[in-house]
Parts: structure tokens; C-alpha cells; sequence
């Protein structure tokens, strides 16, 4: 059987690629996307290392289909900073220490500004079950949590500076 | 050596690391992140029995099947040499090598018993169901009762107990024997005022690190090898694989990738001596991977542990006696950290009588492995678990019953020799100082506390430091980065030369770029790899002073070193000053470029200890237990990074927190594992947890440049206890076996 052909939109540019009927999305952005920043920590949807945005919604990429990702909206960690300069987000974990080894941190930053983006003052508590799918071995989340509430504060402000 | 009040430019600040940018940008390539051109794409066969004998395989129609390019099995490896291998858990060369590749044997469920390289991952998975493997099933023991039962299957012929004298005439599951036997403990807790005891399990639980294991192998035709690899140690791979496979360390080129988590479950190696074998027999490079369900099932876990325990007290509190015989679940293949367990049990504590009998034992579980403090979150577990009742009997307070027992400076160690600058006595200080420790408890919350340490570690690392003809700096280690030591040697390198942290870059080198490092373990990096790089460091003054001496005609031991320039003081060259970036300049010219590499094996390192608070509330209804408030203290020497230290002492209780409530291997009757993944082995999640306070006690280390004592193990060692000692009070029922899951505090435990 011949390859699907998809056609796409990843982190805003036109993509296309080949796969088989049975690849996973994640398999599809760390393969012929070469977009390796998407992790997986175990291709079950328990994890979260592989979260990524489609068509805005918050996604474990190893529980999508590849081929579902046709005409579609793909946003990963790749597209976070905006030309040189890092995200909010991405300067505060950095600030507060709040990855070890990192293999997490592309899923936690994918997920973490979707919850910004929909609530951009969360409580703690808000912030710890928004991502409560992304798991992080290292750090036990206390820096991670910080670094995302203060990510919140930034983009606030920003926003209120636009505004005014 | 360093004054305590010796101040600092650049330890002790909270700079971003030198990899920060890579990891949360998706740039930083982990073990699954790299790729040759040409690649195969291998998959694993696994045993799905507890434990049979293989008779036979069958691999021609996977050979047959298109794509598929090699087959390997236990009989395309050469025999190991039997040889101790040094590192955190004792492991056997000829273990490891069975441990990758099953020979006449599968000891566990995953055991690997062939493994096929093809042209894609999908043709790769399709060849492993046509592999026929002629297993003869044999009864099973995937538990210590039942591993040590008089009828129990045996896993080895050859294995008669080590340390029992004298040598035992018949062979046995039990691995190794530990006593340790001072004083009378019978007669001191005969006559102790207050005995606490009873019997506590643990259940092996798992690292749990994001990343499963992951490599890229390539041979080629002379002989010469690369593998690059996510792993604690480069050079701990090039030892293994060339020990396994019969090859010379030199024809093996091991480059690091950057590692997704460790806590030493990635000591030793599984997947790499596999790959190099199916790149030889392909003649190409062959990439193998583990999905989740293999790290759970190959992977180590830490031992379970059975512990019986009594632990006796004056009136006064003052500890008499202890008696504590424990087994501990080494899995597939001898070595589960029982001497480090029994040396370390009691090693807070002056207990004038002790008697500690501990045993390793094998069955069919995954081999177990290093994780974080090897072998003493288990029997603090019981021993803290125990003062905590001996405060209650006394109506002692818990932490001014530990300050009447602790160790301090010169009292006697667990080897025999008087403690060093150790600082058990100012964590419990602090930890009675804190605010949480008195902080009203809300209705339905209980309070537990718990101490332990870990020794800590040393050993042999190799750094290099060079300057660029700009003056910036590159050090160079072989120590692989797990939690920001990057940033702790930079900072390191930056405030010995004097120079800014920016100006610093470190490169951690493939095996063939840098003299030889111990694997990342055991709490040593910062330690004895920081020495390296300071001593390196110290070097590249010493020449950069001789430039400025020789520039200026002057002898050289006239030229001060400050602020990171030659400071001129005899003669004309008083006043004088030559930065580190213009004697860089000139070198090429004047006596050659400026570097360093020095290898190092330092001394004086010191155990580390902590005291832990933990606030839970538990539901009287349900069972769940939900910790409201946590507090780590340690001893920490003097922390380079702050925040990186900090992140260790969060890190390591919420992995006790885990292993307290949450995780646990669960085995059927069948012998296979029934929770190989992250839904049904849980590990915290955020919401589990609350923030987790830290204190850093600085008791600096006198034997380290800048004060430094390892931090990263002994974080896991008073959670359990912590907990435990916690939820005993909520349930008024002393908690003795984890994981405390609901069913277990509802239900279980000892009255």
C-alpha cells in the first residue's frame, strides 16, 4: 500500500509529508517533519512529553493519527519563540531553574501556554491540574508551577501595555 | 582549608544554565533525538515468561522477511568475563552481558531474548513475530517469600552465597549475606526502657525517568565502533560494551546525548552491546529504542524490601540497642545495595548495640538497579518509622528525640572513623526552627517527620579548560548533565579564573575528547568533577601568571592573580595589569595557546543528611492520603547553584512522596507485570503535590574548593518515613508497608 500524502500547517508555515495509515502524529513530526523537540515518554497518552496544539486543542501527539493532521493546525515547541526571543514561559523556567533534565519541559511549555492563553491568572491550583497530564520526574513541579504563574504575570502585563 | 566567611562572586547567584536555551526550545537532542544516514531500526524480542529455559530459537523467517537485515541472539554474544563492576549497586560483568541478551535462560518477563535491526521500525516489529522461541516454562518466584521458600525455583545453579562462612554446600536465591554485629544488642534491648519495632515492606518501584533508553550503534569494517547514547556515563558504556562484547576500549567511541532523566537507573547498560551487535552483523547503523512498557519491564527497579526491626530507648530517650535483619529483591541477577543499606540504617544515630543481618535475593524480576541513595530509602523507612513510635512511648518530641541520638563531627561513622564536617545535628535544628514545624495543623491534618543521609561519593573525573583567543573560556568534562551541572562547573571555572559566568562554555565530550570520568552517581559530580575543573582552572592561572611574568621580564611567582588578570608587583611591573583575554590574545604567539586537562580521583568527600516535614490530610472515608504541606532540609555544604540544588531536594521527596503512597510493581500469579506504564504505575502528578519548601543548611565541606558536599540522593531517603510516620497518626495505626494506597490504610497495616 502506497503512503498518505498530508498537507498541513506546523507552527504557521505549509508542511506536507508522507506516512503510513497507521503512524502516529508524533511519529510524524519527529520523523519526516524532523521536529524532534516533541518527545515521547510513553506512547500512551499518560505522560504528556509529546503535547502539542491541533487546530488549537491541547493534544497527546501519540494519540493522534498522523493523516489526521490534513488541512489542520500543528503548533509544537518549535514554535514558541518568536524569531530569537523565547517566550515568557520558555525565560521563566529558564529564571527559575524549572527543568533538570528537560525532556519533559517541551510538553509542560506546549501545555502551559494553552492554559495561559485560555485563563491567563490562574491559581496554583488551576495551574496544577491544567497540567496534571504532563509529567516531570525531576523538579516534583514547585519550580515549574512558579515559573508558569510568573509567565502569566509577564504576559498580563504585556498585554495591559498593549492595551494602554 | 576556606574560611567559612570567604565570600564569592559567582557561587551561590542564580545564573541561567549554558544548555538552558536547547531544552526549551526543542533544540537539545536526547537518545531518541539522533540519526545516521543509512540507520536500521531495531526492536527487541522479550520473554513473556517469569522464568524458562530456552531451548531453542528460530529466527530464519524473520531473516527471510524483506527488509529485515540481522538477527541476533544470546548465542552471537561472547561469554563475559566474571568481573565486579564498580558503581552505585555491585553488578557482575558476566550479569550485565546476560542481562542484555538472555543465554539458556529468561529470568524474567522482558528478558530480551533475540533482537532484529531492519529498514524501517514497522518491518523491524513484524520480524520479531515470526522469531520462534522453544521456551521450557519453569516454575517462578517474582516475590522474597517465595524466592526463598525451602522449595523455591532456583535462578542460578552457581550462586552460593556470598559473605556466609562458611560457604554453603548447596546453591540458593540468596545472593549475598551482610552482618554488621556491635555491642550486645539482645541484652541492651532487653533492658530498654521503650522497644518500637514490628515487620515493614516495600514493593520494588521504578526511577521513572521521561526518557526511555535509547541508542545509535555503528561498526565498521576495522574494527572501530561508535554508539551514541543517553546514559550517566559515556565512559561507564565504553567499560561495558567493550567488556561484554570482547572489544578494546579504544575501538569504542561513545558520544553523550543529552540524558532525560537518570536517578541511576542509567548506570549500567541494556540496549547498547544489542545494537553494536545487530551494526556489525547489518553493516549498518542500527538505532534501538525501549517503548515504556520495556523500560518497566527490562528496566531496574529498585529492591522491594521485607524488614523486621526492634529499636530500643532509655527513659531519657537515649538510644540502647538495635536489632534489623531486612532482604531486599535483587531481581533477575545478584547486587540490591544491601551494604550500603545495612552500613547505612543506622549511621544518623549513636546506637552503642547493634546487630544488622541483611540479605540479597534473586527471582524473577527485572535485574534491579541504582536509584537515588541505594538501599537506604528502604530501611530509613523502618528505622524512622520506629523513632517516631519511641517519641510517642517517651512523649518525646520526634526531632528532640533525633538530637539526643544524632552523630556529629568526630563521632564514628559507619566504616569505623570519626565524621567529618557532617551536619545532621543543624538540620534537626532547623528543621524545630521552622515555621511549618509549629504551624497550627488544620482539623483532619497530621504532621510526620523523618531524617536520613546518604554517604556520598568521590571518584576519578577528568576536565579540561581552554581559553579562546578572545579570553572566553570552554570547559570540557566527561560528566553527563542530569539536573544543571553545567552551570555548576561553569560557575565553578568562572569564579576560580575570575572572569564572568557568560564568558564560560561547557562541552561535555565523547569518550574519545577527554580523559576518563566516573559515571554521573552517587552524588559526586559536582563534587569531584568540580574539583577537575577548579584544578584545571588553577592550571590555566598558573600559565596565564608565567605569560604576564615573561611579557614584563619578571620571575613569575611575582604576579599576582586577581579579578581575572596578572597583577604585576616587583620591579617595573608593578602596577601592572594584563586581563585574562589579552594574555589570550598574545598566546599563540607567546608561548602557545593556553589550556589544561586534569585528572583527579579527590578525597573528602562527605555524607549528606536531611530532615523532612510533611503535613497530610487523610480521608477517614475513602483512604486517600493528600500531602498539604512539605519541608526539605539538608546539609547541603554550600550550594553553587541554589536553584539547582533546591530543584534536587524538591525532586527527590516528591519521588519519596511517590514511593510512599502511589508506586508499586505489581506482579500476577503468571509472573508478568501488571502495571507496565505511567496510567497504572503512578507517579505524582502536580496536582498530587503542594509546593515544597526548601532550606539550605550550609555547613561547607573543609576538602572541597568552595564547600561543596553532594546533594542529589539523599532527598529520598526521610520521605518514606516522613509520610509514613504522617499517616500513622491521621489513622491511628502504625503504617509498616508501602504504598500507602487507600486500600492499604483502610484496610492493611499492623494495629
Amino acid at each position: 500500500m502506497s503512503k498518505l500524502h498530508i498537507t498541513t500547517t506546523v507552527n504557521g508555515d505549509p508542511a506536507e509529508f508522507l506516512c503510513e495509515a497507521d503512524d502516529s502524529l508524533l511519529a510524524a513530526l519527529r520523523g519526516p517533519l524532523g521536529l524532534t523537540g516533541t518527545k515521547e515518554g510513553c506512547g500512551s497518552g499518560d505522560c504528556g512529553a509529546c503535547t502539542v496544539m491541533l487546530d488549537g486543542s491541547m493534544v497527546c501527539s501519540c494519540l493522534v493519527l498522523a493523516a489526521e493532521a490534513q488541512g489542520r493546525r500543528v503548533e509544537t515547541v518549535e514554535g514558541l519563540a518568536e524569531g530569537g526571543a523565547l517566550h515568557p514561559l520558555q525565560q521563566r523556567f529558564l529564571e527559575h531553574g524549572a527543568l533538570q533534565c528537560g525532556f519533559c519541559t517541551p510538553g509542560l511549555l506546549v501545555a502551559a501556554r494553552a492554559l495561559l492563553e485560555r485563563n491567563p491568572d490562574p491559581s496554583e491550583e488551576e495551574a496544577r491540574y491544567w497540567l496534571a497530564g504532563n509529567l516531570c520526574r525531576c523538579t516534583g513541579y514547585d519550580k515549574v508551577i512558579r515559573a508558569v504563574l510568573d509567565a502569566g504575570r509577564d504576559l498580563r502585563q504585556d498585554h495591559g501595555e498593549k492595551v494602554a | 582549608m576556606n574560611p567559612p566567611e570567604q565570600s564569592f562572586r559567582v557561587v551561590g547567584t542564580r545564573p541561567v544554565r549554558p544548555d538552558g536555551a536547547d531544552k526549551v526550545t526543542g533544540r537539545a537532542l536526547y537518545g531518541t533525538d539522533f540519526a545516521l544516514a543509512g540507520m536500521l531500526h531495531g526492536a527487541v524480542l522479550r520473554s513473556p515468561h517469569a522464568h524458562a529455559r530456552i531451548r531453542g530459537i528460530d529466527a530464519s523467517r524473520a531473516l527471510a522477511l524483506p527488509g529485515v537485515k540481522a538477527v541476533v541472539t544470546g548465542a552471537d554474544f561472547p561469554e563475559a568475563a566474571s568481573v565486579a563492576i564498580a558503581g552505585e549497586s555491585a553488578a557482575n560483568l558476566r550479569d550485565i552481558a546476560r542481562n542484555v541478551m538472555a543465554r539458556d535462560k529468561a529470568l524474567y518477563e522482558g528478558h530480551a531474548v533475540a533482537a532484529v535491526a531492519a529498514t524501517s521500525p514497522a518491518i523491524a516489529r513484524a520480524a520479531l513475530a515470526l522469531i520462534a522461541v522453544d521456551y521450557e516454562v519453569l516454575p517462578h518466584a517474582t516475590s522474597i517469600a517465595a524466592a526463598i521458600a525451602p522449595d523455591a525455583p532456583l535462578l542460578h545453579d552457581d550462586l552460593f552465597t556470598p559473605g556466609l562462612k562458611p560457604r554453603p554446600e548447596t546453591p540458593s536465591n540468596l545472593a549475598l549475606h551482610v552482618a554488621i554485629d556491635t555491642g550486645d544488642a539482645a541484652a541492651a534491648l532487653a533492658g530498654a526502657a521503650a522497644v518500637a519495632g514490628g515487620h515493614y515492606t516495600t514493593q520494588p518501584v521504578h526511577q521513572g525517568y521521561i526518557e526511555p533508553h535509547a541508542c545509535v550503534a555503528q561498526w565498521n569494517a576495522d574494527g572501530q565502533a561508535q554508539i551514541w547514547a543517553s546514559s550517566q556515563g559515556a565512559f561507564m558504556i565504553r567499560s561495558l560494551v567493550a567488556g561484554a562484547l570482547g572489544l578494546k576500549q579504544a575501538d569504542i567511541r561513545v558520544t553523550p546525548l543529552e540524558i532525560g532523566g537518570g536517578f541511576g537507573g542509567k548506570t549500567t547498560v541494556y540496549l547498547e552491546p544489542v545494537a553494536l551487535q545487530l551494526a556489525r552483523q547489518a553493516g549498518r547503523p542500527v538505532r534501538l529504542e525501549m517503548s515504556r512498557s520495556e523500560v518497566f519491564r527490562a528496566t531496574g527497579p529498585a529492591p522491594g524490601a521485607v524488614i523486621d526491626i526492634r529499636l530500643g530507648a532509655d527513659k531519657d530517650g537515649m538510644l540502647v540497642g538495635a536489632e534489623m535483619t531486612f532482604h531486599y529483591t535483587a531481581g533477575a541477577f545478584p547486587g540490591a545495595a544491601a551494604h550500603p543499606a545495612a552500613l547505612l540504617a543506622l549511621a544518623g544515630y549513636k546506637v552503642p548495640n547493634r546487630k544488622i543481618t541483611g540479605w540479597e535475593v534473586v527471582c524473577n524480576l527485572p535485574s534491579s538497579a541504582a536509584y537515588r541513595a541505594p538501599g537506604a530509602p528502604q530501611v530509613a523507612f523502618a528505622v524512622e518509622s520506629c523513632l517516631d513510635e519511641l517519641a510517642l512511648q517517651l512523649g518525646i518530641d520526634p526531632i528532640e528525640l533525633r538530637l539526643k541520638n544524632a552523630v556529629g563531627p568526630g563521632d564514628t561513622g559507619p566504616m569505623g572513623l570519626p565524621h567529618g564536617q557532617i551536619g545532621l545535628i543543624e538540620c534537626l535544628e532547623a528543621a524545630r526552627a521552622h515555621p511549618h514545624y509549629s504551624a497550627p495543623l488544620a482539623p483532619g491534618e497530621t504532621r510526620g517527620v523523618a531524617a536520613g543521609g546518604w554517604a556520598n561519593y568521590g571518584g576519578p573525573s577528568t576536565a579540561a579548560v581552554a581559553l579562546a583567543e578572545d579570553g572566553s573560556v570552554l570547559v570540557t568534562t566527561g560528566s553527563p548533565d542530569i539536573g544543571g551541572s553545567r552551570a555548576a562547573m561553569a560557575m565553578m571555572a568562572a569564579e576560580t579564573l575570575g572572569v564572568p559566568y557568560e564568558t564560560v562554555r561547557v562541552t561535555i565530550a565523547d569518550t574519545a575528547s577527554i580523559g576518563f570520568s566516573f559515571l554521573t552517581g552517587g552524588s559526586r559530580t559536582t563534587f569531584a568533577t568540580g574539583h577537575a575543573v577548579i584544578a584545571a582552572a588553577n592550571q590555566v592561572i598558573a600559565t596565564a601568571r608565567a605569560r604576564a611574568a615573561q611579557i614584563w621580564g619578571v620571575a613569575a611567582d611575582t604576579v599576582a592573580w586577581r579579578d581575572g588578570a596578572a597583577h604585576g608587583t616587583a620591579g617595573d611591573s608593578a602596577g601592572k595589569v594584563l586581563t585574562l583575554a589579552e594574555i589570550a590574545g598574545k598566546a599563540a604567539n607567546a608561548g602557545g595557546p593556553i589550556s589544561a586537562e586534569v585528572g583527579v580521583n579527590p578525597a573528602g568527600w562527605l555524607p549528606g543528611f536531611g530532615v523532612h516535614i510533611c503535613d497530610c490530610a487523610l480521608d477517614a472515608e475513602t483512604g486517600q492520603v493528600k500531602v498539604t504541606r512539605y519541608t526539605a532540609i539538608q546539609d547541603v555544604g554550600r550550594a553553587i547553584h541554589p536553584a539547582y540544588v533546591e530543584g534536587q531536594l524538591q525532586g527527590g521527596a516528591a519521588q519519596g512522596i511517590g514511593w510512599a503512597l502511589n508506586e508499586a510493581y505489581v506482579y500476577g500469579a503468571d509472573g508478568r507485570m501488571e502495571n507496565p506504564g505511567f496510567l497504572d504505575y503512578r507517579v505524582p502528578v502536580a496536582s498530587d503535590l503542594p509546593m515544597i519548601d526548601t532550606v539550605l543548611v550550609d555547613k561547607p565541606n573543609p576538602d572541597h574548593p568552595y564547600g561543596v558536599k553532594g546533594v542529589g540522593e539523599t532527598p529520598i531517603v526521610p520521605p518514606l518515613a516522613a509520610v509514613a510516620n504522617a499517616v500513622s497518626r491521621a489513622a491511628g495505626r502504625r503504617q509498616r508497608h508501602l504504598p500507602m494506597s487507600p486500600e492499604q490504610v483502610l484496610l492493611g497495616g499492623d494495629a
